[in-house]
Order: C-alpha cells, then structure tokens, then sequence
C-alpha cells in the first residue's frame, strides 16, 4: 500500500474531491477539451489571458481521483505565470513523471504538483496525471498567438 | 477441497498472493496446456500441411486432430466447419467482410443487440455503411435482460443478419440465444453467437442451437493467446468467398487467377498459429477431465456468495440482473462518487486485480448512463475466500474515500 497511501494523500483527495478550480469562467479566451477514451475521462480547460500571463484558468469535467487532482493542482501552479514561464513549468513535470533527471531548482518551480513525483509507480495511471498537462501544453503550443 | 485442487493447476496463481478476478479478459492457464505446448515445439514442430517428412505429418496431425476434437466439444456436424483464427474478434470480421459484404444489400438491415463487444460491433457498422444496410439494436430492460417482446419488435422480415452474444462481457446476462435464433430464421437472417464469454462456463452444442455462425477465443477458456475459432454452417461456408488471401488457403494459382482450397483451408491462409491451436486442445481436454457440470456447480457457488456479499455493501451500485439463473461469470459495479480507475488501483495494492474501464463496450455503457465500471470476473480456480478478500479490500477503499465523500 506504500505507493498508494503516498499517492492518495490529503493534498491530491482535496484537489479532486473538493477542488476550488473546478467551475466554468466567465470570459475566456480558450477552451480545450482533453480526453482519454480508455477511461471516458473527459476535462475542459478554459483559460483566461492577459497579455503574455496567464490570468485565470478552471476546469470542469470528469475523471478519476489523479486527473481531477493533477488538474487542480496544475492550475494552482501555472496561474499567473507567463506564457514561457508556463511551458517551461509542463516540461518539466513530463520530465519528472518519465523520470528524467530533473534539478532540484526546477522541482521547486512544480509547487504541489510534486506530489505527482511517484505516480511512474503505477504504469496505469499515469495517463491519467498527464492528461491536462497535455491539454494545456497543446493550447500553449498550437492555440496561443496563431 | 475441491477448488483448491483446481487452484494447484494453475502456477501464476501459487506464484503470487494475488487474487485474480479478470478472467472475463483472460484466463491464466493450468500446467497441462503450458506443457502442452512445451511439448508440440520439442516434439513436434514443422510447418503443417507443407512437407512429406515425418515431422511435418506429426505437426499436421497435432493441428487437424485438435480441429475433430473442437468439432465434437462444441458438436458441429462436420469437422471442417471448425475454422481457426486469431480470436472472436477475426472470426466476427471474417464473417463480416466475407459473408456480411457479399450478401448485404442496400435496405437490409443488421440486428446487434447493445450488449455486444465492440468487437461484434464496430464490424457491423462498417460493412452495413459499405452496403448501404441499416444497423438496428436490441435494447436491454431494467433487469438488464432483452425480453422476448424486445426480440420479437426487432426482428422483421428486413432483418438479414443477427449478431448475438451469449453472455454479456459487462453484465453477465445469459441472453436467450434459442429464441433469437428461432425467431431470426422464421424470417431468413443468419445468426453469428459471440460465445467468447458462454464457452468457458456452459456446454455449447451448435445443432441444439442451430445457430449459423459461432464464435469464441480460446484465451478465456485456459487456452494461449492468439488463437480463436469461428464454427460456420458447411453450406453457408461453402458459399462464402475467402477472406484473408495467401499461401494454403488456394488449389491452383496462375498470374492473374487463382482457385481456392475447400473447407476449413479455404478460410486459413499463412502458416497457422498451431502451438495455439495445441493449447487449446489441452485446455478442452482439462475442461472435460472436470466436465461442465462440475464447473458450473463451482462458479455457481462462487458467483453466488459474490452476489450476495457485494449487495451487501450500500455504497456499492452492482450491474446484475436480479435473475441470478440468468447470470455468469462477471459482475460489474461502482462505489457511488469513485471513479472505477481508483477504486482498481487501490485493489491493486491490496493483490486483487480486476479490470476497469468501459470493457470495449461503450454504448452498453452510455446507454447505462455511466463511463466505466470495475469488473470481477471468476473461473473455476476462484474461491469463496477470494470473494472475501475483495470485499475486504473495497472496505478499505470506501474508508480511504469515505472523508472527502461526505463534503459533497
């Protein structure tokens, strides 16, 4: 149960169960719907942006405990952050999560979203921690300024 | 005592503290057919149907002598209507693109019922768009059954083509196969049984069912993976063109014509998967050392104690037919506000495995009104001590949830 308890702890039960990002925005500039038809997991960013910043974002959908959770808490941690600072933050939570080296400077840019760090311990879920970092990745890379 | 006899059969399963509760995917296998196959490769391998040489006859016999041994457990009326294939998902394609796309014509319609694999499913909305043929449904009522009124609405004189399946891979429902069958013919159409998931539990017998087509994989009932049969009527597969083009399905091949083997060989072209076709007569020969009788009275036990004990959890939702003589093999269900991938993570680590997901069958799903599911499935090496232990374990998983439940 050791990977799990660590997994499905406090911070990722609140995230998912509770989430304060989880609503509709008034407003937004973008709204990407990320989904993974293995599961029917289905998560709806909107993003708000003002100029280069991210000003807002929320999401509402549905999935499991890990998408919900590493949705929510992606959100606590990109809000607010340039468009590059954004970018840079996704890359590395990918990185972390393929367990590529990453420094510890760069972990401390994840905020919560560390908690994902062990989720390569369950090979089947980890889709479903990437899912909206993908979502959000492909708005920032192929939405965003075209 | 006598399940654990069973149990001993299996290595995977006295390797690990596990309970495995995902037979309805796969079966593990007993040590006679894992030997079995040890044995065709240092015994007897060579390419069959090729060489004059003794070894290739050896092989030759070992493929067509299991071939007479399928045709007699599932008592087809010839051998040659037994045709081996990758699993229930080639058969069902075979059937569809070589008789589905010959005899479809524009207005006819297909008949699936909503339970079916996606695999007895996605087919038939290809070759009916090809055709320009209709694809209907059977739909199922609040006991998750397809009732007899149901049956008689749907099937009309357009109806051409009737896919079934025997038992339904998400519910467990034992649907009523005789009396679609019998109605389907009193108006013409054809009828292909999906046994993928009846087979390893119950005694099929072709002629009693009189079905036209039936198919099943042999990896849910102990074979290895990767091999599969279709049965066909000898007269309809006789009329039927060839489906996957190549070596040993041909008589005489010229520059630009070719003439085509007859029955089974017709239908299998390539070198053939003869160490699965090997497995799965060992693992008909272990089904029958125990007999179906046996093994029912086994699973009934089984899924029975499961039944109950699982109704008996409140924050449960179950997706069974409240027939319970109407139900095999597989039960689905949810803890109300935890989605079915966390509830299998977190009975992963307690060693129990079962499947999570929408089971390739999303339209029984949605019309169900939910995504996904978590989904025990038993066979006869399973207990009642392993039914114990999953409920063990979902207790747990309801008590690490249970918290953050209450504040929605």
């Amino acid at each position: 149960m050791d990977d799990l308890s660590n997994m499905y702890n406090d911070l990722i039960m609140e995230h998912s169960m509770n989430s304060y990002n989880k609503k509709k925005l008034k407003n937004s500039d973008f709204c990407e719907l990320g989904h993974n038809p293995n599961c029917g997991d289905e998560i709806n960013l909107e993003i708000k942006f003002n100029g280069n910043i991210i000003e807002n974002i929320a999401f509402t959908g549905h999935g499991c405990a890990i998408s919900q959770a590493s949705t929510s808490i992606m959100i606590d941690t990109l809000k607010g952050k340039t468009i590059d600072e954004a970018k840079n933050i996704i890359n590395i939570f990918m990185k972390m999560i393929k367990r590529e080296y990453v420094d510890n400077e760069s972990l401390k840019k994840l905020g919560d979203a560390i908690a994902f760090k062990n989720i390569s311990n369950m090979p089947a879920r980890v889709k479903c921690a990437l899912l909206s970092w993908h979502t959000m990745e492909d708005i920032l890379n192929n939405k965003y300024g075209k | 005592m006598e399940e654990n006899m069973i149990k001993k059969d299996f290595p995977i399963l006295n390797n690990k503290n596990m309970v495995y509760l995902d037979s309805g995917a796969t079966t593990q296998k007993p040590i006679q057919v894992i030997k079995a196959i040890e044995n065709y490769y240092e015994n007897n391998n060579a390419n069959p149907h090729r060489g004059a040489y003794d070894l290739s006859i050896k092989a030759t016999e070992c493929y067509e002598n299991t071939r007479a041994k399928i045709a007699k457990f599932i008592n087809a009326k010839y051998t040659e209507e037994v045709v081996f294939s990758k699993n229930a998902t080639e058969s069902l394609n075979l059937i569809a693109y070589s008789y589905g796309l010959s005899n479809l014509k524009k207005d006819d319609e297909v008949l699936i019922s909503i339970m079916e694999h996606h695999s007895n499913l996605v087919p038939w909305q290809r070759i009916t768009k090809q055709t320009g043929s209709k694809l209907k449904y059977m739909y199922i009522n609040d006991k998750l059954e397809i009732s007899e009124q149901e049956i008689k609405n749907k099937i009309t004189p357009k109806t051409k083509m009737v896919g079934i399946t025997y038992v339904s891979n998400v519910t467990g429902t034992i649907n009523d196969v005789k009396q679609i069958i019998k109605q389907a013919h009193s108006v013409g159409a054809v009828v292909i049984v999906d046994a993928s998931q009846a087979i390893p539990h119950m005694k099929i017998d072709v002629q009693d069912l009189d079905c036209d087509f039936l198919v099943f994989s042999g990896h849910k009932m102990l074979a290895p993976l990767g091999i599969g049969v279709m049965y066909g009527k000898k007269n309809i597969l006789n009329q039927m063109p060839p489906f996957i083009m190549g070596g040993d399905m041909i008589e005489y091949v010229y520059e630009q014509e070719t003439t085509f083997a007859e029955l089974p060989n017709k239908f299998e072209a390539g070198t053939q998967n003869v160490e699965g076709v090997v497995g799965l007569g060992a693992a008909i020969d272990y089904l029958e050392g125990i007999g179906y009788e046996k093994i029912q009275k086994i699973e009934q036990e089984v899924i029975m104690y499961a039944r109950e004990e699982l109704s008996k959890l409140k924050y449960l939702e179950l997706y069974i037919t409240p027939n319970c003589n109407n139900h095999s093999g597989v039960i689905s269900f949810n803890i109300k506000g935890i989605h079915p991938h966390d509830v299998a993570s977190i009975l992963n680590e307690q060693g129990v495995c079962v499947r999570s997901g929408n089971h390739c069958a999303q339209p029984l799903l949605r019309s169900l009104g939910i995504d996904s599911t978590c989904r025990a499935s038993f066979y006869i090496y399973n207990t009642k001590e392993d039914v114990d232990r999953l409920v063990k374990a979902l207790n747990i998983t309801y008590k690490m949830f249970e918290k953050y439940l209450k504040q929605n």
